[in-house]
């Protein structure tokens, strides 16, 4: 699952490097319109909808947040 | 705060849009970020195209078109009306009421009540109540309500926030009281604690326009606007939106005591193609119930959006048969409400252009 992430989150924004376990939007990574485009990304690849209430920063600022929000919406 | 209303009804309603189109990519150059996340954003939130007025042209401008076009296919008579109800951020002038220009400009009646209501996105609610609470009166048995907002002028264009989406539009929607005996529910809440996080800093008493407050300043995300323009704090309104809309759906089904699948269509207010389909989701209704297509096709005219997805996705079905239907707005304020109503078969339902 992480490297489908980082792959998504590449095509997203190609100019960093989302390997690194740094804060995205501490580090001008991500900005909010990007996480719009990262969840309807995670929503078709894993065909799930993430709840609106968990579309807050904290849950995309890192590759092991996205990995546990994805798992609670069963995604392994 | 709940609301009951009976033997009230809507009978018609019809949308006015500026003829004037323009689309997401006539602008995106103006925006301080790539053409690809331009592009990725556009296909997410919806933005496609929108109508705004041309340079000049103003709410009442919009709404006398409107007007004039009912009189003249007789499907509206002038000393009919009884109550003028215009809901609008962008009125002619402080002082005096838009809705007296209005009055004075068609020539209508002075046995009348023209009301000037200062809301948006909940504003097609609001005006509703007010409408069904007119007809109570003995003396008020046709109230006309306008819905008019022109805040294209009020946006930076080299916002990428606000800008892409926002659009012009009006509707006029007649209200009345019905022969056959109706129940209409409705749930309203508001709190000015997030008084600020859409609103126009510059203009009003406590902030007149000067040198300083155009000056046109970059925000964090290489946005510029300046405090004449709307801002819009998306993540904070986003949020409130997912987190209280839900449960107030919920609660206006349970006072109108109706499930959500007896419901035929969510007429929703449409901030972006994104922000519904979440809504639809936590719902629990299908996208197709929560149409969410005004925003690509129109931009967001605010609290003209809930009559426009009428107006645009079933108005020739509804002249000719009953829909339940449930109305939700939310936004300016913050305002958030939700109604139940049993509309058609209409007078008249449609959409015509400025």
């Amino acid at each position: 699952m992480k490297a489908k992430i980082i792959e998504i989150l590449a095509e997203i924004r190609s100019e960093f490097d989302f390997n690194e376990e740094i804060n995205f939007f501490d580090n001008g990574m991500l900005d909010s319109f990007d996480i719009i485009t990262l969840v309807t990304a995670l929503d078709e690849e894993y065909k799930i909808s993430i709840d609106g209430t968990d579309i807050i920063p904290d849950n995309f600022s890192t590759v092991n947040a996205i990995e546990t929000l994805l798992s609670k919406y069963g995604v392994k | 705060m709940n609301f009951h209303f009976t033997n009230k009804k809507i009978s018609g309603i019809l949308t006015i849009l500026p003829g004037n189109e323009v689309t997401f990519e006539d602008e995106m150059g103006n925006y301080n970020f790539s053409e690809v996340k331009s592009l990725k954003l556009k296909a997410a939130m919806g933005f496609n195209k929108k109508r705004i007025v041309k340079p000049g042209v103003t709410g009442s401008d919009l709404c006398l078109h409107g007007l004039n076009y009912l009189l003249d296919h007789d499907l509206l008579q002038k000393d009919d009306i009884d109550a003028l109800i215009l809901v609008t951020q962008s009125p002619d002038y402080i002082m005096p009421p838009t809705s007296n220009v209005i009055q004075g400009a068609l020539g209508l009646k002075t046995d009348i009540l023209c009301l000037d209501i200062n809301q948006g996105c909940a504003g097609y609610i609001v005006g509703l109540m007010q409408g069904f609470m007119l007809l109570d009166q003995p003396e008020i048995r046709k109230v006309v309500l306008m819905n008019a907002d022109v805040l294209s002028p009020k946006v930076s264009k080299r916002d990428r926030n606000s800008n892409p989406l926002i659009g012009d539009a009006a509707s006029i929607t007649v209200l009345e009281r019905s022969n056959i005996v109706t129940s209409i529910a409705c749930t309203l809440k508001m709190n000015g604690m997030g008084a600020f996080a859409l609103q126009i800093p510059a203009g009003g008493a406590k902030l007149p326009y000067s040198q300083e407050t155009a000056e046109m300043i970059e925000d964090a995300n290489g946005n510029f606007r300046s405090k004449d323009h709307l801002v819009m704090k998306g993540d904070e309104v986003f949020n409130f939106v997912q987190t209280e809309v839900p449960p107030l759906i919920n609660e206006v089904l349970k006072l109108a005591n109706i499930t959500k699948e007896e419901i035929d269509y969510f007429m929703f207010h449409q901030p972006n193609r994104f922000m519904l389909q979440k809504l639809a989701d936590k719902i629990g209704v299908s996208r197709e119930k929560m149409p969410n297509n005004i925003v690509e096709n129109f931009g967001n005219s605010s609290g003209v959006t809930i009559p426009l997805a009428i107006t645009f996705n079933i108005g020739n079905e509804i002249e000719n048969k009953l829909y339940k239907l449930c109305l939700s707005g939310f936004g300016v304020g913050l305002t958030w409400a939700a109604m139940v109503i049993d509309t058609g078969p209409l007078e008249f339902c449609k959409q015509i252009d400025y």
